[in-house]
């Protein structure tokens, strides 16, 4: 033990590998860093789709091409400036908009089913994927998406705008047997949901849990409480099945874009 | 060291055993779960019309019985291994020890009941309901504690570089556990990330990638730096490169999450940062893969004979391998194409199978001689076992690589008129022999898993009998 007390790599090394509480420290702030700077400027930065308090968007600007601002309004449905005030009256174009609770229902279901492991809801801004699937996708998109569904891989095509591109029926017959639609699928039978009915109690109170979220909570001006107790009608009677076909008819139609903007920088 | 020592120290192994043993029968479970799931996509009858076998909800039982189950297990019987030796004192506390052993195991009991039922957060690796999260952070705390105060309480000078990997791991995973499980409760069942759209995504890879990188691959790099030098008996190749290794590991891994959301509605700058760190990370690790293959200079030719030497080179091998492959598929022109494809897959699978699975089995072979004070039931089958796994492995890697790259490509084909060559479902068809591909190697792979849980248990039954007739004729 005579080479006790050599130090073999610099004196600030050794003086942390001898002490437990040192290392721990270093180490705890060492792996914090890349973290911090990675996430903690979304929850500020412009286009980031966090919504202020008062309904702002951290300077979110998204230009036309004669490069005046677009209001934000015309992107996130707003129902104090649009002409159409509630979820019912809400058409395609409006602008992104929160859940209806049969599409809700539907979402809570589509992440039970682990859908999102093979299918994902995000368009890049390529060629091939706009042909194919639509659009890209932006972050205002998914801003009411607690727990996003963006997902990794596609074992089946995405479905970030898959909503109005078949008909109710096509959706019933593909998601009952794949393979009696498309010969090749390898996605499985999901005909059991449409043998279940929607859990009426959870929908309501997954509409209760939406809007007492931290960050990007589905305003109480739409999901407000008359709405929510109103909700119990909109699910009751109504199947699993019919409850994921209500969401996946719900992706994607909500921003109208214009042809040459730039809507993520 | 070991001559200074006055009275031996009697060291705390009961717990280790359980979690070695525990270990073995989990290689073989995750993986078994994980042929069939591959099996599904191949043969989508599988799924058998049966909520509970289909592959939504199996997957992410495959991933947690390996990841948690197998990883966990193998990661707690090596760091209390390793703590004690290193250290030569006891567990802090064996009783805390033991609460470790059987929390973790009730968590891996509750994932496989909860997962195929559909509870599932919708967060990839990360699926377990809010409650069940709630256990894992205390129970992770308890492995924690309990690992750090035994390094405190060490009776050596300095802390032996494979507790540093440990306790970078201990930190990171929780908070990365704490942070991404954030939810509000529906019900028992349901719940939702506070978090969402971009914020959610970022957090998310920010815990996936980071699971890989602290605890998937740190904490297979303390296993990396115990096993080779006393499996080979030759000292760590270098000290100064494995105190670079750990800094620049600890301080830049954190920063490569951001690399899973090229071209998605992040912010650019997010991801571009996260691929210029993840190409710096090339240097450590292939700094580390060095530092593990050359403290085998001058003992090369123990290849030949030690089978369990095989096991942990050819896991640095993989090693360096996927931490190229990683880097290269985060390049954004690289991730345009592997994005979204079965190229993906195939890294997760160089790593998991070839790296962090092959220096596992070499370092339970060695723990299981150690423990039970005897050698192997069969040194042959560990041969046998080293080359089923390498197959296997190779098998589903090519499969899933070829596959990864042919789906990139069909997708974005264009043919003489400037329309898509492939509708989406014709990439689905070409697939199918590459799943089948990847399924035969994954049950390659398990086979071997199947072989190593027989050796091992006819070992300790051995290591048994040897005892009992020993202290029959210690009394006769």
């Amino acid at each position: 033990m005579s080479d006790h007390d050599k130090i073999y790599s610099t004196k600030l090394q050794d003086k942390i590998e001898r002490n437990t509480l040192l290392m721990f420290v270093v180490t705890a702030i060492a792996v914090a860093i890349g973290g911090i700077v990675e996430i903690v400027p979304l929850f500020y930065l412009p286009n980031t789709a966090m919504a202020g308090g008062d309904g702002t968007f951290n300077n979110t600007s998204h230009k036309d091409l004669q490069g005046n601002a677009i209001p934000m309004d015309r992107i996130v449905w707003n129902p104090a400036t649009s002409p159409h005030k509630t979820l019912d009256d809400w058409q395609p174009g409006d602008g992104v908009r929160p859940y209806k609770p049969l599409e809700l229902a539907g979402r809570t279901i589509f992440i039970r089913e682990g859908c999102f492991l093979c299918h994902s809801q995000m368009i890049r801004p390529f060629r091939d994927e706009k042909d194919r699937y639509g659009h890209y996708s932006i972050a205002e998109e998914s801003m009411y998406d607690h727990t996003y569904q963006w997902g990794s891989k596609r074992t089946g095509p995405d479905l970030a705008r898959v909503g109005g591109k078949y008909s109710d029926e096509w959706h019933r017959r593909h998601l009952y047997y794949p393979r009696e639609v498309v010969p090749e699928s390898v996605m499985p039978n999901y005909y059991f949901l449409d043998k279940k009915m929607v859990d009426v109690n959870k929908t309501v109170k997954t509409m209760e849990v939406m809007v007492r979220m931290p960050f990007n909570p589905v305003p109480r001006t739409v999901y407000s409480d008359a709405y929510i107790t109103g909700a119990k009608a909109q699910v009751e009677g109504k199947t699993e099945m019919d409850a994921v076909i209500a969401f996946l008819q719900s992706l994607g139609n909500h921003v109208k874009f214009e042809e040459g903007v730039n809507y993520r920088d | 060291m070991e001559a200074t020592q006055a009275t031996p120290v009697k060291y705390d192994m009961d717990v280790v055993r359980w979690f070695t043993i525990m270990a073995t029968v989990y290689a073989v479970v995750g993986t078994l779960i994980g042929v069939y799931v591959a099996s599904e996509l191949a043969w989508p009858f599988l799924n058998f019309d049966i909520p509970e076998l289909t592959f939504g909800r199996l997957r992410p039982l495959h991933t947690n019985a390996v990841i948690f189950a197998f990883g966990g297990c193998v990661l707690m019987a090596t760091g209390f291994y390793i703590v004690q030796r290193t250290g030569q004192t006891r567990l802090w506390s064996s009783g805390m020890a033991w609460f470790t052993f059987w929390g973790w195991n009730l968590i891996i009991v509750l994932a496989v009941i909860t997962l195929p039922l559909g509870l599932s957060q919708g967060k990839e690796y990360a699926e377990l309901p809010w409650w069940v999260d709630i256990m894992i952070a205390v129970v992770w705390l308890s492995f924690g504690l309990n690992h750090i105060m035994t390094t405190a309480i060490r009776k050596t000078s300095h802390i032996y570089v494979s507790n540093w990997f440990t306790m970078g791991m201990i930190v990171m995973i929780t908070y990365l556990h704490v942070v991404n499980s954030m939810a509000i409760p529906v019900d028992w069942a349901t719940s939702f990330s506070i978090y969402s759209g971009v914020q959610d995504a970022m957090i998310q890879w920010w815990w996936g990638h980071n699971a890989v990188g602290f605890y998937l691959t740190g904490g297979f790099l303390g296993i990396m730096y115990y096993f080779i030098p006393k499996q080979s008996g030759r000292p760590v190749f270098s000290y100064r490169l494995s105190v670079l290794h750990f800094w620049t590991l600890t301080f830049g891994y954190v920063w490569l999450g951001a690399h899973h959301l090229q071209y998605t509605a992040l912010p650019d700058w997010t991801g571009s940062l996260g691929a210029a760190i993840s190409l710096a990370m090339i240097i450590p690790s292939w700094g580390g893969a060095m530092n593990g293959m050359m403290t085998l200079s001058g003992a090369w030719d123990k290849l030949r004979t030690d089978y369990i030497l095989r096991f942990l080179v050819t896991a640095m091998a993989f090693y360096a391998m996927s931490t190229f492959d990683g880097p290269v598929m985060s390049i954004k022109t690289v991730n345009a194409l592997s994005h979204y494809t079965d190229w993906t897959v195939g890294h997760v699978h160089a790593g998991a199978l070839g790296w962090m699975s092959m220096i596992s089995f070499g370092a339970l072979y060695h723990m299981v001689k150690k423990l039970w004070n005897t050698e192997m039931y069969s040194d042959s089958l560990v041969n046998v076992h080293f080359w089923v796994s390498l197959i296997g492995a190779v098998i589903y890697i090519v499969a899933m690589w070829v596959s990864g790259i042919m789906q990139g490509l069909m997708w974005r084909d264009y043919d003489e008129y400037g329309t898509l060559t492939y509708t989406f479902v014709e990439s689905v068809s070409a697939m199918h022999p590459y799943y089948v591909m990847r399924a035969v190697g994954g049950a390659i792979f398990n086979l071997g898993t199947w072989i190593m849980l027989f050796n091992v248990v006819m070992t300790v039954r051995q290591a048994h009998a040897v005892r009992s007739v020993n202290a029959v004729a210690a009394r006769a």
